[in-house]
């Protein structure tokens, strides 16, 4: 099987492959062709992709450097993966600084994407907790970019698609823990207008907020959910214990008709209907509350083999509410929505990247089985409110958001070009920059 | 807490070997002939949990440098407890079968390499009475075959060298396991398609770490290929020599 595709398996991409297994290694020599880094391919679109060109696999740069237990940071190799990092660091008192929802991505990854997390409105994204990186190009320069030194590259690199060069390693802060575990509360809501209370109740004294929202219901379910919300348990619980290996797989590619509108309702009503009680407390393993979805190796593949889309935009809080309301209305309507579709307001808390994603605002990401034509029809109509809006969609999750529209919602993608190494491009770059 | 050599210290499946030793909090010395390379490694090792890691560079091409090497790790480290030796390299075969050159490179890097390092472990370890040499061959020892006999023949010849080697060393409390490793997929197999049959490095690391904590003999890692090797030896050869293996 091709092992580098990208999560949602759309589109399929050829590509040479080249490992890199040393830090102070060189780049491979790939003649003419463009070279892109490639993490653990948890992007769901074609960003981590380069069709008929080559990718740099990085899972051989794996190796930490040093761990300072002290203080809190931890620097290592670009292709050493967050759940290993969490197997070092929990043990130790210390936690990721944010973390995506799935701990099987590369340090490389959640630098290149500069991912957010469910602490983003306290923390902000993974590049506001980068303190150094070396950036390896293709003239064969390497560049200890700080915010600092070098900052400019710094910044392009953050959120910057792979495309500035490899990072090799990097260093960034850790946020300590006393335990491994989570105390959270479940809060049902109905509507976008109760969540947005839930959401401003909860940023001041939670760390971590997340919710899923029921994208299948109609009339007096509309936009239904659950709100999560979590912090760190206080010192007097001790275990520090770290998550275990999944035991789930996948085992094949699932027939398309197994995701119907119908299967999708009857999931999200049953999800919506398992807690009872407006509110339930819980205290949970840090692996369960961040990584639901880790539990079940290669589980993309429930989509069968046309692959899936995931689709996250974020609009501004002004009129955003509005905006949520039409987008979930016609998502309903289309009757396509998927089964776990998760919303957010993201905090003002400036990253650094140039071309990061996360802006204050609503963000939304659900995921849609590949229905062809209806399917991209949809994501065009959405795309049209979501730019009226102000707003963007997420080039982690894209994979085919028109240049018209991805230019205008990334206006400083010019700019952020003149810091492109010249040897390196993507599937994600040439489409979103092909001239209409 | 133990001391533990490790030569060809960044091969793959060393590495992961080392990395378990690492996490249990041991001493590890490291042999290569990399230095970018094996304090990439050492670095590493000692954030996993490693208590100390040195390391020397050494081609072990050169033989008569493994000796004096090896005095002067042991005036570093004092005794060691554990040496596992994995260094190798393997040949494109049709590269091979024309050229004597090569085939002596890879008879001298495969066999006798493991022949002199082994015997200077040997004679140190007779010295210090107790300590377990691993050293690692291939399932490929097992049986001559078309697709790859001459990096088989010098795997047979450190395979015979390592369980010869273990009858010389018991008296003196000195254990040896030959490791079998089947098709693994590390840098040395990188141009090879992979099948169902291919393990990963970690795999065979801990296979690695158990047989010598329970002082196995000979262990094939994973262990079917045990069974997938007793089935290639016993097929006649008049049907063998047919075989595309
Ligand atoms: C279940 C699931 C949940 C997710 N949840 C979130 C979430 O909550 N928030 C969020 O932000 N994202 C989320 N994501 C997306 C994921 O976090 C990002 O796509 C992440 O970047 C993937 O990292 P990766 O290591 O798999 O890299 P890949 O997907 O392989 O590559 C991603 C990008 O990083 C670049 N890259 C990789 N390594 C390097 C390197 N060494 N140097 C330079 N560039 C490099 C690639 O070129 C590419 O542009 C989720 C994904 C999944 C599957
Ligand atoms: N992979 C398999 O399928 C497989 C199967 C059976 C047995 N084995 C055996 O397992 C052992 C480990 O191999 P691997 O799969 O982990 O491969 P690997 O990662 O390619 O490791 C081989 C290592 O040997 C080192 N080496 C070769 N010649 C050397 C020399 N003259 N001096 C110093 N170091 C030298 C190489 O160092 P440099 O990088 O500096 O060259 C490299 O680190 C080998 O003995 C191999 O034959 C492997």
């Amino acid at each position: 099987m091709n092992r580098f595709q990208s999560w949602g398996r759309f589109p399929k991409a050829e590509q040479d492959i080249h490992a890199m297994r040393w830090k102070d290694g060189m780049l491979p020599d790939t003649g003419e062709k463009s070279v892109l880094p490639f993490g653990l391919g948890r992007s769901y679109g074609d960003s981590c992709l380069n069709n008929g060109q080559s990718l740099v696999e990085t899972s051989g740069l794996n190796r930490f450097i040093a761990f300072d237990e002290n203080a809190g940071t931890l620097c290592c190799e670009a292709g050493v993966p967050l759940d290993e990092i969490l197997k070092l660091v929990v043990p130790k008192g210390w936690f990721l600084p944010t973390t995506p929802g799935t701990k099987f991505i590369t340090v490389g990854g959640a630098i290149a994407n500069d991912i957010h997390g469910k602490n983003h409105h306290v923390a902000g994204t993974f590049g506001c907790h980068v303190k150094a990186f070396e950036l390896l190009r293709s003239d064969g320069s390497r560049t200890r970019c700080t915010p600092r030194t070098n900052s400019v590259l710094f910044k392009a690199t953050i959120g910057g698609l792979g495309l500035t060069g490899l990072i090799t390693w990097a260093e960034f802060r850790l946020k300590k823990i006393n335990n491994a575990w989570i105390e959270m509360e479940s809060i049902k809501f109905e509507g976008i207008g109760e969540f947005m209370k839930l959401s401003r109740e909860s940023d001041q004294d939670w760390e971590y907020t997340v919710s899923w929202i029921d994208c299948a219901a109609r009339g007096k379910a509309f936009a239904r959910g659950i709100f999560m919300r979590g912090n760190h348990a206080p010192a007097s619980v001790m275990s520090r214990k770290v998550h275990a290996e999944p035991k789930l797989t996948t085992p094949f590619n699932c027939p398309n008709m197994m995701l119907n509108s119908f299967s999708i309702k009857a999931f999200n009503t049953v999800y919506y209907s398992k807690q009872r009680a407006k509110k339930v407390r819980a205290r949970t393993h840090y692996d369960p509350f961040f990584y639901p979805l880790d539990a079940v190796n290669e589980w993309n593949r429930i989509y069968g083999r046309r692959g899936f889309f995931q689709y996250q935009f974020v609009v501004p809080f002004e009129g955003g509410s509005e905006t949520m309301e039409k987008i979930l209305e016609k998502i309903t309507v289309s009757k396509q929505g998927s089964f776990l579709s998760v919303i957010k307001t993201f905090g003002d808390k400036k990253s650094p990247g140039m071309l990061s994603f996360p802006k204050p605002g609503i963000t939304l990401a659900l995921d849609f089985p590949n229905r062809g034509k209806s399917t991209t029809q949809l994501f065009d109509d959405l795309d049209q409110i979501v730019d009226s809006a102000g707003g963007s969609v997420y080039p982690a999750k894209d994979a085919r958001m028109s240049p018209d529209f991805f230019q205008k919602a990334y206006p400083q993608w010019e700019a952020f070009s003149e810091f492109i190494d010249p040897q390196f491009s993507s599937s994600f770059w040439r489409r979103v920059t092909a001239q209409a | 807490m133990k001391t533990i050599l490790i030569v060809g210290a960044y091969s793959s499946i060393a590495e992961e070997t080392a990395k378990v030793y690492a996490a249990q909090g041991n001493r590890l010395i490291l042999w290569g002939r990399s230095e970018d390379r094996l304090k990439s490694v050492q670095q590493n090792l000692k954030v996993l949990g490693a208590d100390d890691v040195h390391w020397f560079e050494i081609d072990l091409n050169n033989c008569a440098d493994h000796a004096p090497l090896l005095e002067k790790t042991i005036q570093k480290a004092g005794n060691i407890d554990i040496a596992l030796v994995a260094h190798g390299t393997l040949p494109d075969q049709s590269a091979v079968e024309s050229d004597f050159s090569v085939i002596e490179e890879v008879i001298h890097t495969n066999f006798l390499t493991y022949a002199s390092l082994l015997t200077a472990l040997a004679n140190y370890l007779e010295k210090q009475k107790r300590g377990t040499i691993a050293a690692i061959s291939s399932v490929a020892a097992d049986r001559g075959r078309k697709s790859n006999y001459i990096y088989g023949a010098a795997k047979a010849g450190a395979s015979t060298f390592i369980d010869g080697l273990r009858g010389r060393m018991a008296s003196f409390g000195v254990h040896v396991v030959n490791i079998k490793p089947g098709m693994v997929d590390t840098p040395m197999t990188a141009h090879l398609e992979k099948g169902a049959l291919f393990a990963q490095p970690k795999v065979i690391a801990t296979g690695i770490v158990s047989a010598i904590s329970k002082k196995k003999h000979t262990v094939y890692l994973p262990g079917y290929w045990r069974l997938i090797m007793f089935i290639t030896r016993s097929i006649p050869e008049f049907i063998f020599k047919k075989t595309n293996f």
